[in-house]
């Protein structure tokens, strides 16, 4: 589904990916693990897109297409979704209007109806239910005076409304308390554990993926894939830290 | 008197960033006189769109006075592809209360501009001015305001808020308030900023599936409408709103 190979990537002309390899099929969960500046925010933004991350070698392709090929708001019609670390206050703009916007764009671009504005706020109320969101929220403007598990909770109620094939979670666990983690992790299972769609999720921490349960858990280092294993990785990084696990693997390299 | 000698030039305050050069020919004491008999509200809208019957230079000069607890609304958005100054005198009486929302928006080398003296006469009198100008080209969006407060105008409660936004390198706004207290218990309030588009919310916007024109349309609406937010109205407030967003929409 989302198929990664030899990618290099630059910011500033500062290499941050180098040579990173990845295979994530359908129905997969993949966690990305990793110390600090070890470029997973990076992968993130350049599969999303974003300005000022300069792919210079490798490839990316998404369902068969080369996705470096596309602008990023047609990755995401194309099914991509970028959960993001610091979600981005938007003054002004409401999320039902964001959202409404944003899923009505991605219909458009895959030659489907836009949704009513009826279908869209029963979606909406549907979505933010089981994330535990007050829809009230959704009438305030995006992101503007949430707390930072609000922010959270919000970008996955955004997952469930977009309904996306593939999902990039860039650290979704970071800022929550114990029982936020919980149902953004539940969250994350109800929308896209599915054999037809998949997950990358980048996080620091063992806690998220004991209510995720990723199929396959990888460590990056350095701007590429230093180890990949199964659950047991996570735990094995949390009980004995990133030093040493990935000491003999820094050794071979 | 030769009429070349009534025109005004930029080294006085008030048309310090005007297309002064255009005014030839233009009636200067034309003004417009609206008198609000106290206890009234008077709403006034002013649209100048960019389409055939703009003039080449739109000057309009309003002289406005609020009698005892009465108010005044105005809401402008000026669009034009030329020259465009609204200028507004405004007298406050007693408990008056005096609101303005403005847009200015537009490209190409020329200037669009709001111009405020409101004078507080009377003790509580309060007066509220929005202006939110986007520009690309050499276009230029201006809001000089002037409050002035005589000396037993207490518990005057004033507050001017401006914020301009570039789309392209090569525009400007200008933001002059002008504050004049001579009462000592009031409240004036005044802030300006200036800035181009928010590139990590276009981008957000991207990566949820919005094109890129769609967001700066967002983003705009989002911008403008702190303007038109007094305005009580739905229909006039999205029929104005349209107008500012059908002028970006055209030009870029």
């Amino acid at each position: 589904m989302l198929k990664i190979d030899n990618l290099h990537a630059e910011i500033d002309g500062k290499t941050i990916l180098n040579g990173l390899t990845l295979e994530v099929p359908a129905g997969e969960v993949h966690a990305i693990m990793g110390p600090n500046g070890a470029g997973k925010s990076t992968l993130a933004y350049v599969l999303g897109g974003r300005p000022g991350y300069e792919v210079t070698q490798g490839s990316v392709e998404f369902n068969g297409q080369n996705l470096l090929d596309l602008e990023p708001h047609e990755r995401a019609a194309a099914g991509l979704f970028l959960g993001f670390q610091y979600p981005v206050e938007i003054p002004g703009v409401s999320n039902l209007q964001f959202l409404r916007e944003a899923l009505n764009s991605q219909r458009k671009a895959r030659g489907e109806e836009p949704l009513t504005g009826g279908e869209f706020l029963k979606l909406a109320k549907e979505k933010s239910a089981l994330l535990k969101l007050d829809p009230e929220m959704l009438k305030r403007h995006v992101n503007v005076g949430f707390s930072g598990g609000e922010k959270k909770r919000a970008e996955m109620v955004q997952m469930g409304i977009l309904d996306p094939q593939f999902a990039v979670l860039d650290e979704t666990d970071s800022g929550l308390d114990i029982d936020a983690l919980r149902v953004v992790g539940e969250g994350i299972n109800a929308i896209m554990r599915d054999p037809a769609k998949g997950v990358l999720l980048i996080t620091h921490y063992q806690r998220l993926l004991e209510v995720v349960k990723p199929d396959k858990v990888s460590i990056l280092s350095k701007g590429r894939i230093v180890r990949t294993g199964g659950p047991e990785l996570a735990v094995e990084l949390e009980n004995e830290g990133y030093d040493a696990v990935m000491a003999p693997e820094t050794a071979n390299a | 008197m030769p009429e070349a000698a009534e025109l005004p030039t930029r080294r006085e305050e008030a048309w310090r960033y005007s297309a002064v050069e255009r005014l030839q020919g233009e009636a200067l004491d034309d003004w417009r006189e609206i008198d609000i008999a106290a206890g009234e509200t008077t709403r006034e809208t002013l649209v100048i769109a960019d389409g055939e019957n703009t003039r080449p230079t739109e000057l309009h000069r309003w002289r406005v006075t609020v009698g005892e607890g009465a108010t005044c609304e105005l809401f402008a958005v000026l669009a034009s592809a030329e020259y465009v100054r609204l200028e507004v005198e405004v007298t406050l009486h007693k408990g008056a209360h005096f609101e303005l929302g403005g847009i200015t928006v537009g490209g190409r080398e020329t200037v669009r501009e709001f111009v405020t003296r409101t004078v507080h006469v009377a003790p509580e009198a309060t007066s509220n001015q929005t202006v939110r100008s986007v520009h690309w080209g050499h276009g230029t969006g201006n809001f000089l305001g002037n409050i002035d407060v005589v000396r037993d105008a207490q518990k005057t409660d004033a507050a001017q808020d401006f914020k301009g936004l570039l789309l392209e390198k090569g525009a400007s706004v200008n933001a002059v308030p002008q504050l004049e207290i001579f009462a000592d218990d009031v409240k004036c309030a005044h802030g300006a900023s200036v800035g181009q588009m928010d590139e990590n919310a276009r981008f957000y916007m991207a990566a949820r599936g919005l094109s890129p024109d769609l967001a700066r349309r967002l983003l705009v609406q989002a911008f403008l409408g702190d303007a038109l937010v007094a305005l009580d109205d739905d229909d006039a407030r999205e029929a104005m709103m349209q107008v500012a967003l059908d002028k970006v929409d055209k030009a870029l």
